[in-house]
């Protein structure tokens, strides 16, 4: 059977995708999970760049694979994870698992027509150029904002994972 | 031969109800954290895709998957710090054992 390049990218790259977070699902340890959680942030990068978005590509592997996942991996660190402790009511995965197909069900039958519009806008030609363009002419009020609450987040998280001396 | 739209929205549909899954399921804290992130990639790649094949294509989807991204971050920054103080208050990382509200 011979498929489009285009075709096969995307087969592949989404194979990738949910088997990483499938496999998040399924594994016991929690690095284990975590990894593979990489592998379906990798793969959403490759998605990006299809989709002509490079610099959100770039920024996702940064991001996601790169700072979240050390965060994470820092966190497993220095807490223990312990395994004899209460457990989960009887059918509680199942009840759990056949609401979100019902759920996923109904949203595909509202989705699975749609074909969207083929793109001749000449934007995706300098991606960064683009962004940086908009995001400084027209969207400077957001990004003045977001970089408040960086800094709010910052002194936010200091302040709440402080040791306290005196107690 | 083109990948529609549509094959996007549903790759995007399926991590989400992964996600869903994960946050509902899973026992530690740190895992319902990377169940948020798989939700919030998931709304990101619908946001993408919308911004190439949408009805109006333009930058706007791209910008604001930065500004999810940038959010996203912070979140798992917070929830870590806050996961770090239970951690050194009650020495578990089990949601289950958070009982201290429940009525007996």
């Amino acid at each position: 059977m011979i498929v489009s390049l285009e075709v096969f990218f995307f087969l592949i790259l989404a194979l990738g995708a949910i088997t990483g977070a499938v496999l998040f699902l399924f594994f016991s340890k929690v690095v284990h999970a975590l990894l593979s959680s990489v592998l379906t942030f990798v793969s959403l990068a490759g998605f990006y760049i299809m989709l002509s978005a490079e610099f959100i590509a770039g920024a996702q592997i940064l991001i996601y694979s790169g700072a979240i996942t050390i965060l994470l991996l820092f966190a497993v660190m220095l807490t223990k994870k312990d395994d004899v402790s209460k457990g989960i009511k009887k059918g509680w995965p199942i009840l759990v698992t056949v609401t979100t197909f019902t759920f996923a069900g109904l949203i595909y039958y509202g989705i699975s027509d749609w074909i969207g519009k083929k793109n001749e806008n000449p934007i995706f030609i300098d991606n960064t150029k683009e962004i940086g363009t908009a995001l400084f002419t027209k969207f400077i009020i957001p990004f003045e904002l977001v970089s408040m609450l960086l800094l709010v987040a910052l002194i936010g998280s200091i302040l709440l994972a402080k040791r306290n001396i005196e107690s | 031969m083109e990948i529609p739209l549509s094959a996007y929205l549903t790759l995007a549909l399926i991590l989400f109800c992964i996600g869903i899954i994960g946050v509902l399921i899973k026992k530690n804290i740190i895992l319902i954290l990377v169940s948020i992130e798989l939700m919030l990639n998931a709304a990101n790649l619908n946001f993408i895709a919308f911004s190439k094949y949408g009805f109006i294509p333009g930058v706007e989807g791209q910008i604001f998957t930065l500004f999810s991204m940038t959010i996203a971050a912070l979140e798992v920054a917070v929830g870590i710090a806050i996961l770090i103080s239970l951690y050194r208050k009650l020495g578990t990382v089990n949601l289950r054992d958070l009982t201290n509200l429940k009525e007996e």
